[in-house]
């Protein structure tokens, strides 16, 4: 009996664990062996594939710019309600005005132009308009400054004034042909809590001058945005009594004298620049568009804009992309039924003919799958042409008379001619795969229990060819929804595809925002699609050439 | 393929009238192109069946009768225009002198089963015609860009000189810009550094994550496939956008190194397909055996695994090779014009500046293709028959 004891407990490996732990051990190894092999090539994918596609993803719903480039405007417009009819208050254009100077000194204002324009048309232009003027509108202020005393004119002063002295002295002492980093720019602290507008406004320009620019700050003259922010903190009443630093006594001076400076009306400056700065909808647009993350690139993908009251539809003279959408959705489900029409018979004579035979007809099918994809399109443009090929050979034999050639390319029968024959082989192939596994006695009972050639074929062929036909329509249409090439080269402007769209709006109108939107739909339909083919086919069976 | 009927000979009254039909069908072609396809029509159907009786009925012997037909058409044709109708007039003799016979002795009916009846036997060959038809479409541009790339003309389609089969229509002046031309050689050179590499990369990484994938408890094996196969599945154009975003932020845009590793990325589903589909059928007690004997993974790996699975490990990077050899949209946007490859080259040439050149590089490519099945298709069969999976 004690024989039978020892055995009733767990079972132990040789090194005195437990068999069931040992166990565990080993296949836990295993996985992280089997991992370890494959994360080279999973982390290799995930930053040179699934990065890019989760950037463009990022990319489609991303809008910082306007907030980064108007921030205070953004900030103060928050407030105005866009429904009222109202223009914003003077503080929106005093703001506008300093967010748009320091973005025309960063040539960033143009930029923001054409992002907006994508919106409300007519924008870019008032943009760049208003930048070339803007430097004007705060001079007033300057030149009041300067002619009340020639200190304010001078750059060097201004530095006196504003910086910090262990700036002052490092400054001075730097050499800038000595290559050393020029010493970034401090804040005096006693005159930053004096003149708050005045050391923010410095600061931005310092801050621009030294890194942006790259040049010497001790030989520059300050922005006119700094003579309007210290007219405003003068006129805050800032009291600089208690200042004794440099230019305490300009300072002190000026203070006095500026309670009688011409003042400037920054709401009517921006009207006469353009009328358009008083036109509501700009504003609204520039509302609408202040978060930082929009749904705008989609809907513009859809048709829509944004408005006051939430998502409407675009003009239907402006309605673009929904048609492109149903076109490109159309003329694929055209390829995959020619496909389907013409791959059928091919794969089952090749499924049906004996080996030898079936395998020199399957080089016919391989041959063009293996060829270049520019061959088989130049081949295509090459023969499709109105002096091409197939229109010389009509000619020849008297079926097109020659002043009425057939225009066959750059139109939808080009990109439908030439993309059925590009994808067949996807069509082929897994037809041939499904029907070399279907028993030709099958067809041979059903004929013998009296079935007709048509209802043998019908009730019992057909139906087991399906998997085939799914798999390889599936193929063929993710295939052709998203195809760039051939539509680029033979769809002239009425057979292209929303892919040939999305390169537009990458290379040439560079909205890269709705490029990305319409990308990022694109994704969804063939993601989709995608599944589908996993749950009929899976991806483990995807075949490649025989 | 052994005859399955017994065959017999024809009544008069089903052959040349079938005969007559497809004369009439290649009457009208003649005609049509001579400016007459009426007459043309009733010329061939008369002519057609008149010879097919005499060689059946009169002369009765067919290698002498079908050759005298195949000269009579070619010199026929030769009379009318030239060397071109001279061949077609031949092929024309050959067809119909075989028709004939194929008709006459009843030979279309010893390879279709014998209870087929005669509508099911007219389908039966109507059918291999259409499947024909549909392999020529599949073929014929191919066929057709090789003579073209010969021109001597830049033009685009078959001069008067080159169907009269003249030899100053034909130059290999096209391929000699191509050898010459510093735009494509640089192209080539372009595409020559980038494809090598980006092969490289993505064999290396994918067959060690075959392995790994092929292993028995691999956690998350579908996740990790679907990532894996997703740069094969998502559309080229979205991958370009997303990789022209992406590179442009952290400094590859326009860079060599930014296009190989885009087309390593596009190279790797095919390469984990491959070597995947070969470590199906691999014996994991080799392996086990070659760690019993003291060898280290290394060495098994090396020694007895690679071997093994080597014909996969090469088509697999022969696909990632052309798949970044043939690669255009990831490039256009990805690279800059110090990365302008090949496909990139003739893309812009397809583009704009239409030159004949593209059909000699287009003829180049598909003879490199045709190597490249060879050899794939020669690997698998040898894998094939190493795994016993095929008696050849």
């Amino acid at each position: 009996m004690t024989d039978t004891a020892e055995h009733t407990g767990p079972m132990m490996a040789a090194d005195g664990t437990t068999l069931k732990s040992s166990l565990n051990r080993a296949l836990r190894r295993q996985k992280l062996r089997a991992l370890g092999l494959i994360a080279p090539l999973l982390i290799f994918v995930l930053v040179t594939f699934i990065a890019p596609i989760a950037d463009m993803l990022f990319r489609s719903i991303e809008n910082q710019i306007v907030s980064e480039t108007l921030p205070r405007t953004t900030a103060v417009l928050a407030e105005w309600d866009g429904d009222s009819g109202e223009i914003p208050s003077p503080e929106t254009f005093e703001a506008l005005y300093k967010d748009m100077f320091v973005a025309k000194e960063r040539k960033l204002h143009t930029r923001l132009g054409s992002r907006l324009n994508y919106e409300l048309t007519g924008v870019s232009s008032l943009f760049r308009k208003s930048g070339r003027k803007i430097e004007d509108m705060g001079e007033v202020y300057q030149d009041q400054f300067e002619d009340f005393d020639k200190f304010w004119k001078d750059g060097e002063n201004w530095n006196a004034l504003m910086g910090s002295e262990d700036w002052l002295q490092a400054q001075n002492a730097w050499d800038p042909k000595s290559g050393d980093k020029q010493p970034p720019f401090e804040l005096n602290e006693a005159i930053s809590g004096l003149l708050p507008e005045t050391s923010e406004a410095f600061q931005t320009y310092a801050d621009f001058v030294q890194n942006e620019d790259q040049k010497n700050l001790a030989k520059q003259d300050p922005w006119a945005l700094i003579y309007s922010a210290l007219y405003n903190d003068i006129s805050a009443g800032a009291d600089v009594s208690g200042y004794s630093g440099p230019g305490s006594a300009e300072l002190l001076a000026a203070m006095g004298a500026a309670t009688e400076f011409e003042t400037v009306d920054y709401a009517a400056a921006f009207e006469e620049v353009d009328k358009d700065w008083h036109d509501v909808e700009v504003w609204q647009t520039i509302q609408t568009y202040s978060p930082e993350f929009t749904s705008g690139y989609f809907l513009n993908a859809v048709d829509m804009k944004k408005s006051p009251d939430g998502a409407e539809m675009r003009p239907e003279n402006e309605q673009l992309y929904i048609k492109l959408f149903i076109r490109t959705l159309f003329m694929s489900l055209v390829i995959t039924g020619s496909c389907i029409l013409l791959g059928y018979p091919v794969g089952w004579i090749l499924a049906n003919l004996p080996a030898r035979t079936a395998n020199l007809l399957m080089i016919l099918v391989l041959l063009p799958f293996w060829t270049s994809l520019l061959v088989r399109t130049s081949a295509w443009k090459v023969m499709l042409q109105q002096q091409g090929v197939i229109n010389d050979t009509l000619v020849w034999l008297g079926v097109v008379a020659d002043d009425s050639r057939l225009a066959l390319i750059n139109n939808q029968t080009g990109t439908i001619i030439a993309m059925t024959h590009i994808l067949l082989p996807f069509m082929i192939l897994p037809l041939y795969s499904v029907m070399k596994t279907i028993p030709p006695s099958y067809l041979r009972a059903a004929k013998s229990l009296g079935a007709t050639n048509w209802t043998a074929f019908w009730r019992v062929y057909f139906p087991q060819s399906v998997p085939g036909i799914g798999a390889g329509s599936i193929l063929v249409f993710i295939l052709s929804i998203g195809y760039y090439i051939t539509p680029e080269l033979v769809g002239g402007t009425t057979g292209t595809f929303i892919s040939n769209r999305i390169a537009y709006h990458i290379s040439s109108s560079l909205n890269w925002g709705l490029a990305a939107a319409l990308g990022a739909i694109l994704l969804a339909v063939v993601l989709g699609l995608y599944w589908a083919y996993d749950r009929i086919v899976g991806i483990d069976n995807v075949k490649l050439g025989g | 393929m052994a005859a399955l009927t017994p065959i017999s000979r024809t009544p008069v009254s089903f052959y040349v009238p079938v005969v007559a039909a497809a004369g009439a069908v290649a009457g009208l072609f003649v005609g049509t192109a001579q400016g007459s396809s009426f007459l043309g029509i009733i010329i061939g159907a008369l002519l057609m069946s008149a010879l097919a009786y005499v060689m059946t009925q009169v002369v009765k012997l067919e290698k002498p009768s079908r050759w005298a037909l195949v000269a009579v058409l070619a010199i026929a044709g030769f009379a009318m225009g030239g060397i071109a109708a001279g061949i077609i007039g031949g092929l024309f003799g050959w067809f119909f002198g075989w028709f004939s016979f194929w008709l006459y002795e009843g030979r279309y009916r010893a390879y279709v089963a014998p209870y087929l009846t005669p509508e099911q036997v007219l389908w039966h060959y109507s059918f291999r015609v259409i499947c024909g038809a549909i392999l020529i479409f599949l073929i014929t541009p191919i066929l057709v860009v090789m003579p073209l790339s010969f021109n001597a003309e830049d033009f685009f389609t078959f001069t008067p000189e080159m169907l009269r089969f003249d030899p100053a229509g034909y130059s290999l002046k096209h391929y000699e810009d191509f050898f010459t031309n510093s735009d494509w050689q640089n192209a080539l050179a372009n595409s020559v550094k980038i494809a090598p590499m980006a092969t490289l990369l993505s064999v290396s990484f994918g067959t060690l994550a075959a392995i790994g994938l092929s292993q028995p408890h691999v956690p998350f094996r579908r996740a990790i496939m679907a990532i894996l196969i997703s740069p094969m599945i998502v559309p080229l154009i979205i991958s370009a956008a997303g990789m022209y975003f992406f590179y442009s932020r952290i400094g590859l845009q326009g860079t060599y190194i930014g296009v190989v590793l885009a087309h390593a990325a596009l190279g790797i589903p095919f390469v984990i397909i491959t070597v995947t589909a070969t470590l199906v059928g691999f014996d994991n007690s080799l392996t086990r055996a070659a760690a019993n004997m003291g060898a280290g993974p290394v060495t098994t790996f090396f020694r007895v695994q690679m071997p093994l699975i080597l014909p996969g490990v090469i088509s697999g990077g022969l696909f990632a090779f052309i798949t970044s050899f043939d690669e255009v949209v990831v490039v256009l946007f990805v690279g800059s014009a110090g990365q302008k490859t090949l496909p990139w080259q003739m893309f812009t040439g397809l583009r704009e500046q239409i030159s004949p050149t593209i059909l000699a590089v287009a003829t180049i490519l598909v003879i490199v293709s045709i190597a490249l099945l060879t050899v794939v298709e020669m690997l698998r069969r040898r894998s094939e028959r190493l795994r016993g999976m095929s008696p050849g």
